[in-house]
């Protein structure tokens, strides 16, 4: 196992260091001057150029810009915002809880409907139930999300009223932030109505972004059981006499769930790409909106280090993702 | 016996396999209603100047949000209604299928274009060339899609053919990757060691011998990618880094109403329900494509 993990893991050091190639050439690639964007639309003098040049090492050659780079990124630096001239990083980590939250919310939907109605599906195969969620699922995964969450929008906050359109809990609420976490931290205030408010705010946005999830998952679950059932063990299973939930449960699921949970992980991806969209809509303060901000106030090295720091954990998530498939399918790891 | 096993010309090959996909495609009654749902984008598109009842981009200064027809205030002649600056939503949603077809094809054939030549070369020459491509292909995918797309778009500048540009380029890897594979799984084939016995050239093995035995999941993959294309350039457009308004672009006509959704249920309604619509139709057939065309399937 030990060596499958640390194969798993030099396989990784060529990728990570193209990302972070990727992120260096970005400020490189823009055009224009990057100083002169730094500097914004007042200009700068020439002494005052030469400066900023060589404060932030632009007068090097490229390698060695990159060297230094890197050496900046394993010290932590990550540069600072334009705007706020904050640290990039204790502004991505000040957000980062928000999108997590978000995006576990969404996931623990997900999953707990889109694999029992997958399961349920693939068992009544060309029943009506089977139809009708596969057809959903279908229409789920072509969903323009951000158009889904406007209808949302109009329907609950607008005709209906029961839910907040934006933001992560009400004014009326104030408490320390201890993990980080609203629906958490509104429990530990025990304020009352803070975790209602908070879970008002959540409701919405994380239906949203578990909308394309769900259908993954749930035609994923159908197609992995439908394989699972036509297998002999499963047959022999059932000629045992084993009552039917049994065969299921044990022998048929267990085995269903492999491909499951890979494709659960990988939907962290597209999580990310559906925060960007949904923190958007929502105006929820996490790191998609962050990011979208930040390209649109050109705020470079904010956008640099963003998209640093989200591909290292979809690749960190991929990699746990990759051992657990190696863990719970030991054919995998053996090869 | 002999005389008549022998002897086929190709154009009867063709027709033969042809009507062998078909009858496998129309299994799949799904597929076929996507199919006919997307042939019916395509005529919209081609004849949206006949079909489109007013021009896209007039606005008629004395028809600000009229709702569609059927509601109280409606208009016959603006029959979906006219959006925030008297704009006829029908002929905007017409003309809009035109920007989607479009983007969805000129994505299509980039990412496939270039997919292939590197997933060739990959998988036929394997070694180093094989791990930079496949290394360089990695980095790509670990950024999540729209992610990279929107940051390629800061750098090339917002527009329609950026985000084209960009969308391509985040799909490439997809391509590249199930060429190789196939290409790899063909290449000890003796058919291909024939070839090569024969006297064909790297060029000839590459693009000839072996790129036609692996273009069935190509195909399935051109298809979603085709869908998610829309999708992706509607999620552009809707941030504001894709088609610039006054494009009839669906996702940027959805970026135009955000503000009226309270108001004017009309103007965010139906743009989304047409991205949906195609996509899902696509969708579809592409379900129906791979039944087909998977040889897997097609025994059981």
């Amino acid at each position: 196992m030990l060596k499958f993990i640390l194969s798993k893991l030099l396989y990784l050091i060529p990728t990570m260091l193209g990302i972070t190639l990727v992120a260096f050439s970005f400020i490189r690639l823009l055009p224009g001057d990057p100083v002169l964007l730094m500097a914004g639309e007042r200009g700068v003098s020439p002494e005052r150029y030469a400066e900023i040049s060589a404060q932030l090492g632009y007068d090097k050659p490229l390698w060695q810009q990159y060297f230094t780079y890197l050496g900046d990124l394993m010290h932590g630096d990550l540069g600072h915002s334009i705007v706020t001239k904050k640290p990039v990083l204790a502004e991505f980590l000040a957000l980062f809880p928000a999108t997590v939250e978000l995006a576990v919310v969404a996931i623990i939907i997900a999953t707990v409907i889109g694999v029992p109605v997958g399961v349920i599906a693939a068992i009544k195969r060309g029943s009506w139930f089977d139809q009708i969620s596969m057809t959903g699922a279908l229409i789920g995964f072509s969903m323009p999300i951000f158009w889904w969450g406007l209808l949302l929008i109009i329907f609950f906050s607008g005709i209906l009223q029961w839910t907040p359109v934006s933001g992560r809990i009400s004014l009326m609420y104030f408490f320390p932030q201890v993990t980080g976490f609203m629906l958490i931290d509104s429990l530990i205030s025990g304020q009352k109505g803070a975790f209602g408010s908070a879970l008002g705010h959540l409701i919405l946005p994380s239906v949203v972004l578990a909308t394309i999830p769900l259908a993954v998952i749930a035609r994923q679950t159908r197609s992995a059981m439908l394989e699972v059932m036509g297998e002999d063990y499963v047959r022999t299973a059932k000629a045992k006499g084993l009552s039917l939930g049994r065969v299921i449960g044990v022998h048929a699921l267990r085995n269903a769930m492999i491909p499951v949970i890979t494709t659960i992980g990988l939907q962290i991806g597209v999580l990310m790409a559906g925060a960007i969209l949904t923190e958007t809509i929502f105006s929820w303060p996490g790191i998609g909106k962050w990011m979208i901000d930040s390209i649109s106030r050109r705020d470079y090295p904010v956008v640099q280090s963003g998209l640093l720091l989200i591909a290292g954990i979809v690749m960190i998530v991929n990699l746990l993702v990759d051992l657990t498939y190696g863990l719970i399918n030991p054919r995998i790891r053996h090869k | 016996m002999s005389d008549t096993s022998v002897k086929i010309s190709d154009s009867a090959i063709r027709r033969r396999m042809l009507k062998e996909f078909w009858f496998y495609f129309s299994q799949n009654r799904g597929a076929v209603v996507g199919f006919a749902v997307f042939l019916l984008l395509v005529a919209l598109a081609i004849f949206a100047p006949l079909i489109a009842p007013h021009d896209p981009v007039h606005q008629y200064r004395d028809a600000l949000l009229v709702p569609p027809f059927w509601q109280e205030g409606g208009r016959p002649e603006f029959l979906l209604g006219t959006d925030a600056v008297g704009r006829d939503m029908l002929s905007r949603l017409i003309y809009g299928a035109q920007y989607s077809l479009f983007i969805g094809i000129v994505v299509v054939a980039i990412a496939l274009l270039g997919g292939i030549i590197l997933g060739l070369l990959a998988g036929f020459f394997g070694g180093w060339v094989d791990s930079v491509i496949m290394r360089v292909m990695d980095v790509i995918l670990a950024f999540p899609s729209l992610l990279l797309a929107l940051v390629l778009v800061a750098i090339l500048g917002p527009g329609l053919t950026n985000a084209m540009i960009a969308i391509a380029i985040v799909y490439q890897p997809h391509f590249a990757r199930l060429t190789r594979a196939a290409v790899m799984g063909e290449k000890a084939r003796e058919y291909v060691t024939a070839a090569r016995v024969a006297g064909a050239g790297n060029m000839r093995l590459m693009f000839k011998t072996i790129l036609p035995n692996c273009l069935a999941p190509l195909i399935v993959q051109a298809t979603l990618s085709f869908s998610s294309a829309v999708l992706d350039s509607a999620a552009l457009g809707f941030l504001g880094m894709g088609a610039q308004p006054p494009a009839s672009e669906w996702g940027t006509m959805l970026a135009e109403a955000r503000e009226f959704i309270l108001r004017a249920w009309w103007v965010v309604t139906f743009p989304g329900l047409a991205i949906l619509i195609s996509v899902l139709a696509i969708n579809l057939m592409g379900d129906g494509l791979r039944d087909a065309l998977d040889p897997k399937l097609k025994r059981s």
